[in-house]
């Protein structure tokens, strides 16, 4: 790959690896707020026409003290991780936190969070649960609004159409350029590998999404030109899950013989996916948006409508198999899980289920078995 | 303890609650309605506890509760051999377990009562969790059937008019959902009259609930556990206020001739969380032992505690408001402030929290309740870590130790 390409490269990782470093270093150098929020659901367009910015909060993996106090262990990794995070002060640099509603989990972690977090401001955006709908779509786009009126007081900034629209541009910019990495992949699955495709989208989530827009379009135009390097021979495999935080995963999936050429996760192609129709209403585009974007299973589109959509990415993207990659105690994708491997097995499309764990090791029998599926295929 | 032995001993059967055997002979009725809907015409519509049945009520749809099935399954002691076959199915042994029994029990007619009546239709509300929705889903595409999911929007910190307006005009899907399914008109005067009963039935489950203000109390939440059925179940029918009648009769009578449900009375707690049905019966023994009497619960009061949003005048229209702000459908602190309101009214001297791994809504956010209940009430509380259904996760020994614990503290006070 050409050096510019590793440069940028380098760059996203050494972001995704210490975001909060790089949140600090953006707040102390622009003197802006910086605005935590959890999921792929959190109005980010809105977030962004503050002119602060939009921080995605993962778990950072570090080990479970001050949250046991407050959540239980049968909670996921997500919802204690970020609690031990906020508690043990490694998320002092926010100004407040956005929290969309999810699961069951997240929503409680809202309450808990409210009450002990000790930060600014804490908004809930109440989104719909059921988004086929009209009355739902509407609804979608009240919050919206209502949303907007509460983070103007939050951040003590106007936050006018316009600027949501111009916010919109970017971030429309963003996706269509993960979704051009995404389709570049599908043809050459060595060009970008997982690890670093998921510190690029990790990138969209928590840098500066102008600086981070500059990059990605010389990143992407770069790309053209290593088009006809060999690809790599390895097993298409699909991801599909929740959130993704780990790069080894991506590692472990490569030395076992396997290659993600696509993904339906949170921290992949379900944040990358739809545009923001920008000649409408601005509320009413972001809430068509999110009502049509691939959807989560902690809401409602149709009893079949992610089964069809994971079918439907095996197809087009010629994938040999799909490798599910569950949080512990995600009740949403576990409930869905049987009918959706049914559907693979039906069609007879390989597939493998991982539970990870906050302990879970990406070592051992993880990657035992991710050899013995690849081996199979 | 064998139950002839139970039921030869003078002082369980003057304590034990006579009104249950007409309970149980309404339930009865009920299930085989259900169960031969299919000869009598009628249509059964599953339901979750938390959604408005009285809308079905008023169309003759015969309300079934998967949510009291799985109750069932638990206090059979059936529950485990049930969450075991859903596993075989693909779901986690992590998920909630009344869903797990629910879903294992439908293809093989399984559970005390051999499965559910087959659905004619589904209606989901969202107001206690989200496993609900994910829970409906798989039945809907079991079964085959129409779905209808209610959206209610989580009170954080309150209830915005958008969220409002978005449940009023769902309200009137749901109405449009259950003409196109019974293909009647639907009848918005009956809906008032079933609203005025419903109503009423929480009035008087209240009173009875009320009793236990009586120091000793007649009855335990252990027995509002057993008599919670018709106020889920059948609420907004006749059968159901006259049934709290003749139950507030009985208790009213009990407190008058002195009859405590346990017989020293000495300390009495406050519970919080669905029961572990499984060991409603030890568990009831143990304190009975230690002399102390569980009073009040969280989870029997909820169900009138929707009284205060309705409007006895107009029923339809305070629908929305109702069911949108139950008990579980707010922040943890509004939740944790009826706690303490609960500890001051029924004059308790301890909490006992049931941290219940089946249901993230009710337990996460119990660890700050618990603190707030020290630092507000100056309380001791104990916490058990368990389930509703799976007994895997229950430990006796352990459990038994931790209450005499308890008690010790409670008792040193």
């Amino acid at each position: 790959m050409d050096q510019g390409l590793t440069k940028i490269l380098e760059k996203f990782r050494v972001v995704a690896e210490n975001p909060g470093e790089y949140a600090r270093g953006w707040k102390k150098e622009k003197n802006l707020p910086v605005i935590g929020y959890l999921c792929s659901y959190a109005p980010e367009e809105i977030m962004l026409a503050t002119g602060g910015l939009p921080y995605r909060i993962f778990g950072s993996g570090r080990q479970i003290k001050l949250a046991d106090s407050h959540l239980q262990a049968y909670s996921c990794s997500l919802v204690r991780g970020a609690m031990e995070d906020v508690l043990s002060g490694h998320l002092d640099f926010l100004d407040g936190t956005v929290f969309p509603h999810t699961c069951d989990s997240i929503q409680r972690l809202s309450d808990i969070w409210r009450m002990n977090a000790g930060l600014g401001f804490h908004l809930d955006a109440v989104l719909p649960v059921k988004l086929d709908s009209d009355i739902s779509k509407d609804y979608m786009a009240q919050v919206l609004r209502r949303f907007r009126d509460e983070l103007e007081q939050a951040v003590g900034v106007e936050i006018t159409d316009e600027s949501i629209t111009s916010a919109a541009r970017v971030y429309n910019s963003l996706r269509q350029c993960l979704r051009t990495i995404y389709a570049v992949r599908r043809e050459n699955d060595s060009l970008v590998s997982g690890s670093d495709l998921l510190a690029v989208t990790k990138c969209s989530m928590m840098m500066d999404r102008h600086e981070a827009l500059d990059l990605l379009t010389e990143f992407r135009e770069g790309l053209d030109k290593e088009m006809d390097a060999p690809v790599s021979g390895k097993k298409r495999l699909i991801l599909a899950g929740g959130l993704c935080n780990m790069p080894d995963i991506f590692e472990v999936i490569e030395d076992s013989g396997g290659v993600i050429i696509d993904d339906d996760i949170c921290t992949g192609s379900r944040h990358v996916d739809g545009e923001v129709d920008l000649d409408h209403d601005i509320f009413e585009a972001l809430a068509d948006r999110y009502v049509k974007r691939a959807v989560c299973p902690a809401k409602h589109a149709g009893l079949y409508t992610r089964g069809d959509h994971l079918m439907e990415l095996v197809k087009s993207s010629q994938a040999d198999g799909v490798i599910f990659l569950y949080l512990k105690f995600c009740d949403p994708h576990a409930f869905d899980y049987p009918y959706i491997k049914k559907m693979l097995d039906d069609e007879g499309i390989p597939n493998l289920l991982l539970e990870l764990d906050d302990s879970s090791p990406t070592e051992g029998q993880f990657r035992t078995r991710c050899e013995a599926f690849v081996e199979m295929l | 303890m064998t139950d002839q032995n139970r039921s030869s001993d003078p002082d369980r059967e003057k304590r034990k609650i006579k009104s249950a055997k007409k309970m149980k002979e309404i339930m009865t009725e009920y299930y085989i309605e259900a169960k031969t809907a299919e000869q009598t015409g009628k249509k059964v519509a599953w339901i979750t506890s938390g959604g408005p049945v009285e809308p079905l009520i008023a169309m003759d749809v015969i309300p079934v509760y998967p949510e009291n099935h799985g109750a069932m399954i638990g206090a059979s002691k059936m529950g485990v051999d049930l969450c075991e076959k859903a596993e075989q199915m693909g779901y986690s042994r992590d998920l909630c377990s009344y869903a797990m029994a629910d879903i294992a029990c439908a293809p093989i007619n399984g559970g005390p009562i051999g499965g559910l009546p087959r659905p004619d239709m589904l209606v989901c509300c969202n107001n206690i969790c989200g496993t609900v929705l994910k829970w409906y889903e798989v039945q809907a595409r079991y079964f085959n059937v129409p779905l209808f999911i209610l959206d209610t929007p989580i009170c954080h910190t309150g209830f915005s008019k958008e969220a409002k307006e978005y449940v009023k005009r769902q309200l009137a899907e749901y109405f449009e959902f259950l003409e196109e399914n019974t293909g009647r008109k639907f009848d918005f005067d009956r809906l008032e009259e079933v609203g005025k009963l419903s109503l009423e039935g929480q009035k008087m489950w209240q009173a009875v609930l009320d009793t236990t203000l009586n120091k000793p109390s007649p009855m335990s939440a252990f027995d509002a556990f057993i008599h919670l059925a018709l106020i889920v179940t059948l609420r907004g029918t006749q059968s159901t206020v006259d049934y709290y009648k003749m139950l507030l009769d009985e208790m009213t009578e009990r407190v008058k001739n002195g009859i405590s449900a346990v017989p020293n009375e000495r300390y009495r707690l406050l519970w919080d969380n669905i029961p572990i049905w499984f060991k409603t019966r030890w568990l009831s023994d143990k304190f009975a032992s230690l002399d102390a009497c569980l009073v009040a619960d969280t989870y029997t009061s909820s169900w009138s505690g929707m009284m205060t949003y309705i409007d006895e005048h107009n029923f339809m229209d305070s629908l929305a408001e109702t069911y949108t702000r139950i008990y579980l459908n707010i922040g943890v602190d509004e939740m944790a402030q009826n706690v303490l309101k609960m500890i001051d009214k029924y004059d308790v001297n301890g909490v006992v929290l049931h941290s219940n791994r089946s249901c993230k809504p009710y337990s996460l956010g119990q660890y700050d309740t618990q603190r707030i209940i020290q630092e507000k009430a100056g309380l001791p509380t104990l916490m058990i870590e368990a389930d509703i259904v799976d007994e895997r996760n229950f430990s006796e020994s352990q459990i038994e130790t931790r209450i005499d614990a308890f008690m010790e503290v409670v008792a040193s006070r």
